[in-house]
């Protein structure tokens, strides 16, 4: 006979302004199977948790019913506090008298009577809880890392300082991100690439990281702990191992006329080419899409041209599978694609550039090396105007089709425009600069004393007001705008106008969401597990964010959101063993027809079936098929346990029983 | 039709290709013919029937036929191997103990049909060419076929063969029938009037389980119905509305599965228009999820319990972002 206790806590007033809980705790004192009903002021308090404790002892209680906030609060809290009172942690039930009853009404009669209804259930569900118990699983002592760029490389460079093995996947031939195509960073000023390089040569020296770079996640599968992934490297037609970044065979190929994505398209590369002076790992791809010899089977000049023999045309895609304990996703950012605001002439006037372009534009490693010429005739510009949150903070009608934008703040655009603003005036004092901004937003350490730097000592032209059009006439750029200060228009003879185009989660991340089963928000970023309290973990176990995946972010808040991220992955790598989840599907094999339909709607594959021998009642024996749940796999969703035709499925902690019992309590 | 059935059945039991023929004989009488398994020539020679009473889907009985030795031959009719399917879909029957021949089959005759029209206690049916020969101890009639088909013939979703080995007679297509009209009437009733009419009807059960019995979809190890722990468990019921639960628990557990077989409706001795709740489903999900037809092809997955990653993990992925 099951002796159940029930706690109605006051939560301060919180619950007790709304719900009688001295009534509701009276009330339980006739259901079937109480022996004890109290209420208290604070139950997750410590004196609260006491309170609990000892009546366990004191009227030798088997079940606990606990009438409280949600039990996403503190089911963990009092699972802990009569387990330490010697009851199974599972004979714990929590009716959630706050967040669905005392917060959504003002009504005390109605709140009480919910509360007492759904403490009620509670008790029906707890006299049937059966003592669980978790099992555990091992932790594959390896951690994956979705993204080469400053996040990913941090978040691997931490991972693998404390001693564990790290796999870098990158999808291009080189690591180092965005960051590395930067000119200056703001507000210190000090060069990108000379703090970001010397990172991606850690990450190619230390042993315990391995780069994938020219990779891509295929397949992922598993759960915490245990992930499978299977990471498609794709045919770079060249050895990693023997080339030894000579450029030889980039110099030699006849195939010159290629867009060189590290420099936004500004210039021409190779067909084989190595992106940058100071890519890691330093070794050639070839651009299956170009060249000669993969597509008409004839030229093959690198290949006679290299010295190592690392050239080989017949490289296929391969697929490597891995386990890892822990995934960290750094998928990072893209600019929106601007051709669709036609007022500012992107694609009309090459000298319309975006704030990217312009990095490339002003870096002594870029298409002009670090001269500032305008793209269409190499001339030096006098006259330069910023465009700010080109596609940032576009609220839209929906009924009047898609937005072009996006509703929310890119949060970088107002510093880097200030230092690109600042840095152009440092090369060429006698241009003539003008910012159209909606706000300056400059919150962060030093970030507004910069910005006053540029208004104040650069003579910068800021204007509070948007451009409305941007016209190429004669080789200029007349931009109209409006000032809002002034209230009057503004025509503007510019000779280049940069958009501060918005930024975007990358393309590669929603599918990639998918495949991990993680959470997006409408703007594909993903979702934290709490935005306060869980910054960089995912909803899903051991899967964690870093980046600007997750939001938009500068290069020192990516840099300790990729450490935090590291933090985390380490705790859980550390970890000799996990705790499983004791709420697991079962199957009863004497009921189970075999039919498969749980197989199929298990979003996590715990379910596989085998044929199993079984003494039949006549002492005949029949090979039957039936389910098997892996509890180290199953999450406890109740899928199957709903698909299944004959309830041969039930889930511990969840049974049908429990849950029918509820239902009639409330129904009573 | 019935002497080129008995000729084949008799090759393939000699020529040992099969031991064992599934098939129909007569029942009490010549309109209630039943399935049966014949083990030998001469008793297929003498028993096996087929005619306008041949109702039966025979695909059940293989569920128990193909887990013995040695292979069994089945004969189907076009909408039994759409059953045939659904069941190898499940993993129920060994395919490689049956050997499947497919028959034509123009409709069926409901003897409540000709009862409706007078014509009782028949001693023999004969189909000459659309036209019913039948003899009672009253003397002969005569009607057209079409007049007393059974209400799933008139309806019929399919003459073609989804599933066989070989085929005697004539394959024919996917129908354009219009098996939903009467879902759709009942659709149209208010709620009340809804309730009022299936209240009506399924207080008729008596509970004789002849629909759960007889459904190629119903073959659990144990059923709901009768496992004491499901809380659906088989008591007595204390109002109609107890016996209305049990149909429509059982048309949720063989939604997405229920080929529309109509041997539910065909055997229920209250005539419970059960199809209909079937159908309803059916309408539903080729409404809601696009055509689909359980048992049209071995292992198609019902598009409520197929779950794939990347078409339905979208689902759970949070559409709305962040605080409004």
């Amino acid at each position: 006979m099951q002796r159940i206790g029930v706690f109605v806590c006051h939560c301060g007033t919180n619950i007790a302004a709304t719900v009688d809980v001295k009534a509701v705790a009276k009330a339980m004192e006739k259901e079937p199977g109480v022996v004890f009903s109290t209420d208290y002021t604070y139950m997750c308090s410590e004196a609260g948790q006491t309170l609990v404790q000892d009546s366990i002892k004191k009227y030798g209680l088997t079940g606990v019913v606990i009438c409280s906030c949600s039990p996403h609060m503190h089911e963990l809290t009092f699972q802990k506090a009569i387990a330490k009172a010697g009851l199974n942690p599972y004979m714990l039930e929590i009716a959630n008298i706050r967040e669905q009853c005392s917060w959504v009404t003002k009504d005390i009669k109605v709140a009480t009577e919910k509360a007492i209804v759904l403490a009620r259930a509670a008790v029906a569900k707890v006299v049937l809880n059966s003592p669980l118990t978790s099992g555990t699983t091992q932790v594959t002592k390896r951690a994956l890392v979705i993204g080469g760029g400053i996040a990913g490389m941090q978040t691997a460079l931490d991972i693998a300082e404390a001693g564990f093995k790290v796999d870098l996947v990158e999808k291009n031939p080189s690591i180092g991100g965005k960051m590395a195509q930067l000119d200056k960073t703001f507000p210190t000023l000090d060069c990108a690439s000379c703090i970001v390089t010397p990172k991606m040569v850690d990450v190619g020296q230390n042993e315990n990281i391995r780069i994938l770079s020219y990779s891509e996640v295929a397949e992922v599968s598993g759960f915490v702990g245990n992930f499978d992934v299977k990471i498609k490297r794709k045919a770079r037609y060249v050895d990693e191992d023997k080339c030894t970044g000579c450029g030889a065979c980039t110099e030699k190929c006849p195939m010159k006329k290629i867009p060189n994505e590290f420099n936004h398209n500004l210039n021409n590369r190779s067909c084989i080419y190595i992106p940058f002076a100071q890519a890691v790992p330093k070794v050639a791809t070839i651009d299956p899409r170009y060249c000669l010899m993969l597509n008409k089977g004839k030229c093959g000049i690198c290949s006679k041209v290299c010295q190592a023999g690392a050239i080989n045309y017949k490289a296929k895609d391969e697929y490597i599978e891995e386990k890892y304990g822990a995934i960290v996703v750094a998928t990072g950012y893209e600019q929106i694609k601007v051709d669709k605001y036609d007022e500012y002439a992107y694609s009309q006037s090459p000298d319309v550039v975006t704030s990217l372009e312009y990095e490339r534009l002003m870096n002594a490693a870029g298409p002009t090396n670090g001269h500032l010429l305008r793209p269409s005739d190499g001339k030096e510009p006098k006259k330069i105007v910023w465009i700010q949150c080109v596609g940032s903070r576009e609220t839209c009608d929906p009924t009047k089709g898609p937005a072009r934008g996006k509703p929310y703040c890119s949060k970088v655009c107002c510093m880097y425009t200030a230092k690109q603003a600042i840095l152009t005036k440092d090369h060429y004092p006698d241009t003539d600069l003008y910012v159209f901004y909606i706000d300056v937003r400059t919150p962060g350490k030093n970030f507004d004393e910069f910005y006053r730097r540029a208004v104040e000592q650069y003579n910068v032209h800021y204007i509070k007001g948007q451009v409305g059009k941007v016209t190429p006439e004669n080789g200029k750029l007349m931009v109209q705008g409006s000032d809002l200060l002034l209230g009057e228009q503004v025509h503007i003879e510019a000779d280049m106008v940069v958009l501060s185009a918005a930024i975007e989660p990358s393309p590669t991340a929603r599918p990639l969401a998918t495949m991990l089963t993680t959470q997006m928000d409408t703007n594909d970023f993903f979702t934290e597990a709490h935005p306060k309290l869980r910054p960089v973990e995912s909803a899903t176990a051991g899967i964690f964010l870093s980046g600007m995946c997750q939001g938009p972010k500068d290069i020192p808040e990516t840099v300790a959101q990729a450490s935090a991220a590291a933090a985390k992955v380490i705790g859980l790598l550390c970890k000799k063993e996990l705790t499983n989840n004791a709420c697991v599907a079962h199957p009863n094999e004497m009921m189970c027809n075999g039919c498969s339909q749980c197989q199929g709607v298990c979003p996590y594959g715990a379910i596989t079936y085998v044929e199993k021998e079984f003494r039949m009642p006549d002492r005949t024996t029949k090979v039957r098929r039936v389910a098997q749940v892996n509890e180290a796999v199953c999450q406890g969703c109740g899928a199957c346990t709903v698909t299944c035709p004959s309830g041969a499925m039930d889930l511990r902690g969840f049974s049908n029983q429990e849950i029918m019992a509820e239902v009639d309590a409330i129904c009573q | 039709m019935q002497d080129e059935l008995i000729r084949r059945a008799c090759e393939l039991l000699e020529d040992g290709t099969v031991n064992r023929v599934l098939g129909w004989q007569k029942g009490q009488f010549v309109y209630d013919i039943t399935p049966a398994v014949f083990t030998s020539v001469e008793e297929v020679k003498n028993n096996f029937v087929y005619n306008d009473f041949c109702g039966a889907n025979l695909s059940k009985y293989l569920r128990s036929e193909s887990e013995k030795e040695g292979k069994v031959l089945v004969f189907l009719k076009p909408c039994d191997t759409y059953s045939f399917n659904q069941l190898l879909t499940e993993y129920k029957i060994h395919r490689d103990n049956v050997y499947a021949v497919g028959i034509e089959c123009y409709g069926k005759a409901d003897v409540e049909k000709l009862r409706a029209k007078g014509i009782d206690c028949i001693t023999d049916v004969k189909n000459e060419n659309g036209t019913l020969k039948i003899s009672t101890i009253y003397g002969e009639e005569s009607v057209p076929a079409m007049d007393v088909m059974a209400e799933r013939c008139l309806n019929c979703k399919s003459k073609k063969h989804v599933a066989y080995d070989e085929l005697i007679g004539e394959d024919g297509e996917v129908l354009d029938s219009h098996r939903f009209d009467e879902v759709e009437e009942i659709e149209k009733m208010s709620a009340e009037e809804r309730f009022k009419f299936w209240q009506s009807q399924l207080s008729k059960c008596i509970r004789c389980n002849a629909c759960r019995n007889v459904c190629p979809a119903c073959t659990c190890e144990k059923c709901v119905f009768d496992n004491y722990d499901s809380g659906a468990f088989n008591k007595a019921p204390a109002n109609s509305f107890e016996e209305s639960m049990f149909h429509i628990i059982r048309a949720f557990h063989v939604a997405g599965r229920c080929t529309d077989c109509g041997e539910c409706s065909r055997v229920c001795p209250e005539h419970i228009p059960l199809h209909l709740l079937n159908r309803k489903f059916i309408k539903d999900y080729n409404e809601l999820y696009g055509p689909f037809m359980a048992g049209a092809e071995v292992g198609q997955v019902s598009p409520v319990v197929d779950y794939t990653k990347d078409k339905d993990a979208e689902a759970s992925v949070v559409q709305k972002g962040g605080a409004e």
